[in-house]
Order: structure tokens, then sequence, then C-alpha cells
């Protein structure tokens, strides 16, 4: 069975909100109608989105790291927003596991909210119906679109590819391989919504460097001339190296 | 979580029709085994009737006001078989058919002896409309309670105290209008009815104090840690994605501040039991209405409190996400 989802690298994300742009963009225009906004140029704003990112920093000062997180709905595997819903407007498709709201059913009571560990739904306070990320449905299987562009619209908009889209029950997928070896987690685990969506983690990038690496003992380049003598006790890497 | 007017009289006013229900069941099961003598017994049942029903409707009507599409309630008794907000949506309805049906062959007297049998127990019609409207008003009360109960990440809601909450607050509630309403009506049942009242209003207390000591303590499974999956004991948030507020931050936070969330702590703890106990003591003797009247006028007002302090007091692990604003 198929299983949808995303990848999130927060090791490479640069907290543009490309993303969130792209997201409502692509969705408010689309066919199931606008993303609703309040104030959107005046005080207090507010509006309608399926992905928002967040920053958080970690760490004490001054070893600190700033970590920025897109959230969006996470398409568990066990949702428990979908057995709540009174009306069965709030479904998990069997085909590809992606979880969608059916604008028409949906009565705006809210429980599907109340009943996302992850805050990933928001009602749309004009159509007065539950909306959240639908993994682009309508892009993804549009075969009017090139092959290459038939993707979520957040991770045709990542400039720094921290957004990879595929089926996490591939084994041999993009997204599974990179969940495998590049240590993706799943958000509260703790619930047991099994979330399809992963992120993959903070990654330190260390080069180890001696000292001797740094500075040639013998340049090759500079035979001929008279040696200075070096300062480096002992064998150097240069002593044991083919060049 | 943040309390819904809508929600809060739902639940406290389908509660006192669901008492007074029960109540009304109760003297019927008394004077069938003829432990009491009923005067006038179908005006009593009768419109004792109409009033749980009027209470009834205010709830069902006060529900609406919580729905973005009420036009399009109906489809939520799709799903009974996995929400218990759907079955609640189907069980309230046939309860209040239940209380019509009830009501009525009392009040016209229709009432033919189905069971065959003489006193003391007269096989009544009405009599076993009342006890399948019982199995279906403790049926009402868990569905309801367990619409908060069952959301297993509210941790606040996640306990069987709320549904025995749910039971004892409102069959307390309803019982004190029942003596008030007694009081009124058939003054020789306001003793039966004021004990009651306050046996279960002191049960209730036990378990709504149970349930307060319990959240005191409670160890939050999820914490910012597992909500970005970072292992760090120092995670501060710097930005929530926008500036003013969304939907995450209005429907999930009370946004009252500390002082008035405590006050409304010990108004509701005052309101809903020694005030009423005392109003009932002192009433029950000499079937004094206006002070029966009070004890439940005060005691419903600090049932309003009480579900406002339910919902404000749950904490949504989704709250971890919403902390700062920048
Ligand atoms: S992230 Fe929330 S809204 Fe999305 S499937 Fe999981 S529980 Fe449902
Ligand atoms: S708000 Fe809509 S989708 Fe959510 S539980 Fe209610 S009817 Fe279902």
């Amino acid at each position: 069975m198929t299983q949808l989802a995303l990848v999130i690298d927060l090791n490479v994300c640069v907290g543009c909100h490309a993303c969130v742009t792209s997201c409502k963009q692509w969705n408010t225009s689309g066919p199931a109608g606008y993303m609703s906004d309040d104030n959107p140029y005046d005080k207090d704003p507010t509006g309608t989105f399926f992905n928002r990112v967040q920053t958080f920093e970690v760490g004490n000062y001054p070893n600190t790291e700033t970590v920025h997180f897109p959230k969006s709905c996470l398409h568990c595997e066990d949702p428990p927003c979908v057995p709540v819903c009174p009306t069965g407007a709030s479904y998990k498709r069997e085909s590809d596991g992606i979880v969608l709201v059916d604008y028409d059913k949906c009565i705006g009571c809210k429980y599907c909210s109340w009943a996302c560990p992850y805050g990933m739904r928001e009602i749309d306070e004009h159509q007065k119906v539950m909306k959240k990320c639908t993994l682009c449905v309508d892009r993804i299987y549009d075969t009017s679109l090139p092959e290459a562009e038939r993707k979520p619209a957040c991770v045709m908009a990542c400039p720094t590819n921290a957004r990879l889209f595929g089926d996490v029950h591939d084994p041999e997928s993009e997204v599974s391989l990179a969940i495998r070896e590049r240590g993706g987690y799943p958000l509260m685990p703790e619930w047991g919504t099994k979330p399809a969506n992963h992120y993959l983690p903070r990654r330190k990038t260390r080069i180890t460097i001696h000292e001797d690496e740094l500075t040639r003992a013998d340049n090759p380049l500079k035979k001929e001339r008279k040696q200075a003598p070096h300062t480096i006790e002992g064998p150097t890497l240069d002593d044991s190296t083919m060049w | 979580m943040h309390p819904a007017f809508s929600v809060i009289f739902l639940t406290t006013l389908s509660g006192v029709g669901q008492g007074l229900f029960l109540a009304l069941v109760t003297a019927q099961s008394y004077a069938a085994v003829g432990f009491i003598e009923l005067e006038n017994p179908s005006a009593f049942f009768g419109i004792g009737s109409l009033i749980a029903l009027l209470f009834l409707a205010a709830g069902l009507f006060a529900s609406f006001f919580h729905l973005g599409h009420p036009e399009r309630a109906w489809r939520s008794i799709a799903r009974w078989r996995t929400s218990w907000l759907s079955r609640e949506v189907i069980v309230l309805p046939l309860f209040m058919g239940v209380v019509f049906i009830y009501g009525v062959l009392h009040y016209f007297g229709w009432d033919p002896n189905v069971l065959g049998v003489s006193n003391p127990l007269q096989g009544q019609l009405s009599l076993l409309v009342g006890l399948v409207g019982t199995v279906i008003c403790f049926a009402l009360f868990v569905c309801t309670a367990m619409i908060y109960a069952c959301i297993k990440f509210l941790q606040e809601w996640h306990t069987p105290l709320t549904v025995a909450n749910y039971i004892l607050l409102g069959t307390a509630s309803g019982f004190t209008l029942a003596t008030a309403y007694a009081a009124i009506q058939a003054p020789h049942l306001t003793t039966l009815y004021a004990v009651w009242a306050v046996i279960i209003t002191l049960s209730a207390l036990v378990t709504r104090v149970w349930s307060l000591l319990r959240n005191r303590r409670i160890q939050y499974k999820s914490s910012l840690r597992t909500a970005v999956g970072i292992s760090h004991s120092n995670i501060v948030q710097k930005s929530q994605g926008f500036m003013a507020g969304s939907f995450n931050t209005r429907e999930f936070f009370h946004g009252a501040p500390r002082q008035v969330f405590l006050a409304i702590k010990w108004a509701f703890l005052v309101l809903v039991f020694p005030v009423p106990l005392l109003l009932l003591a002192a009433g029950m003797g000499s079937s004094a209405v206006a002070v029966l009247l009070a004890a439940f006028l005060v005691q419903y007002a600090g049932l309003i409190a009480e579900r406002w302090f339910f919902f404000a007091q749950a904490n949504h692990p989704q709250n971890l996400y919403y902390q700062t604003v920048g």
C-alpha cells in the first residue's frame, strides 16, 4: 500500500517561508476555493494556512543553534483526527494514505482539530470548514503537468531542497532511504499516531584535520630548493604517504 | 482549551434536563412499589417532563451555535461507529423523543397495565417508557462525557472521572431543580428529592475534587522535545510562523489571566456544592419554593463556571508549538 508523505530536512531548512507562500498561493487558487484571510495588510492579520514555519533556539548561550521547523499535517498512518469526525468529512484515502477533508460534508464542529495532537488543522473562518494540508492532491496526479512538477507546491518551492516527497512504504524510495540513512524521526511518537511525514535531524559536520595535514613538511613542488628546517617532531604524514 | 459558550450551555442545560427526568422516574418507581403516594401524578409528571424537554431543547439549540454549518448538522449521524460526537447527536434527540412520550402518556393518563401485574407493582406503560428513558439518559451522559474523555492526549480529560463528573453533576442539578419543582407542584415529594439532591451533590463533590487533585499532579507525556524531536533540555521558541493570531492560538488557549482562572475554580467549588447544599437543607423542611429555586439557580450558575474551568484547564499538546509570538 502506498503512503505518500513529506520528509523535511531540518539540517538544511533556512526558514525562508518559501514553502508557506507557495502553499498558500497554490491552494488559495485551487478548485477547492480560497483560503480566507482577515486584515492581511492591517493590525492583527490572520488567515488560513496549511503550512507554517516556526523557529526554535536550542542550547545554552553562546552554544545555541537556530532550528527552523516547517509544520503541516503529517498524514498520520493512524490519524486520531479521522475517527472522531461525526460526518465522515475527514477521511484517509486507502489508495495513497493522504488525509483529506470533504469541504461539502464538514459541519465545522472543530472536533477533529481537538483530536490532532499537533495542531495541524485550521478552521477557515469564512467558509466555516476545517482545512489542512492535502499534499497537493490536485497537483500530484495532474497529468497535464510535466512529470517533474507532479509534486506538492512546497516541495517545488524549497530553495534548499529541504522537502522530499514520496512513498514511505516503498523501501527503495528517496524518502524511505532518507529516513533510514539519515535518522528520520516522527513527531510526538508517544501518541501512537504513526505520522507518515518524518523529519531529518540537524547534523554536525566536522572535518578532522591534523596539524601536519596543514603544514607540508616536505613540499615536493619545492624539492629543489633549500629546505627550511621543519618544526614537527617525528614522522609526518609525508613520510608515510606516496604522493 | 478555549471554552465555547455553546458547548458550556449544551452540556449544562441537557444535564439539568436529564437529571430532572431521572428524578421523575425515581418518584414513579417509588410510587410503583408503594414507597410513596402520589397526588395528581399526571400533572406532576406531565409538566415535569415538559420542563425537562425545554432544558434539553435549549441545550440542543445552544449546540447549533458551535457549528460552522448548522444546516448540515444532520450529516453528523453518519459516523456513530467511531465518533462519540456522532453518537451524542443520535442519542440526544432520541432521548428527547422518549421524554416527550413519557410526558404525554402521563399527562393524558394513557397508561395501560401492560405488565398485567397489579399492586404494589402496577404494570404501567409509562413506567416502562421511564425505564427505557433512564437507560438512554445514562447513554447520553456517557456519550457527552466520552467526547472529551476519549481524546487521550488531552490528559486532564482522559479519565473515567470525566464520565463520573458529567453524570453526577448533571443529575445533581436535575434533582435540585426537581426539589424546587416538587415544592411547587407536589410538596410531599420535596424531602425525598432534597435528600437525593444532597446525596448526589455530595457524590459529585467527591468525584470533582478527585479529578481536580488528579489533574494537579498530571505528568504531561509531550514536551517541546518530542514536539520538535530534538533532545535538548533547553529549547526556546523564537517564532510561531506569524505575528498575530491564528486558529491555533484562539481555539486552544483560554486566554484568561491566572487570577481569573483560579477565581473561576473557587467560584464553581463554592457555587455548585456548599451553597446549594445549605439552601437545600434550609428549604426542604418547609418546602420554601424561593429558597429551593435559589439552590437550583446558584448550582446552575456554578455549573457554568465548572464547565468553563473544565475546558480551560485542559492543556492541548499543540500549545507546545504556540508559545512565543515573534
Ligand atoms: S497530523 Fe493531525 S491532522 Fe494530520 S493526520 Fe495526523 S492527526 Fe490528522
Ligand atoms: S470540523 Fe468537519 S472534518 Fe472536523 S470533525 Fe467536524 S465535521 Fe469532521
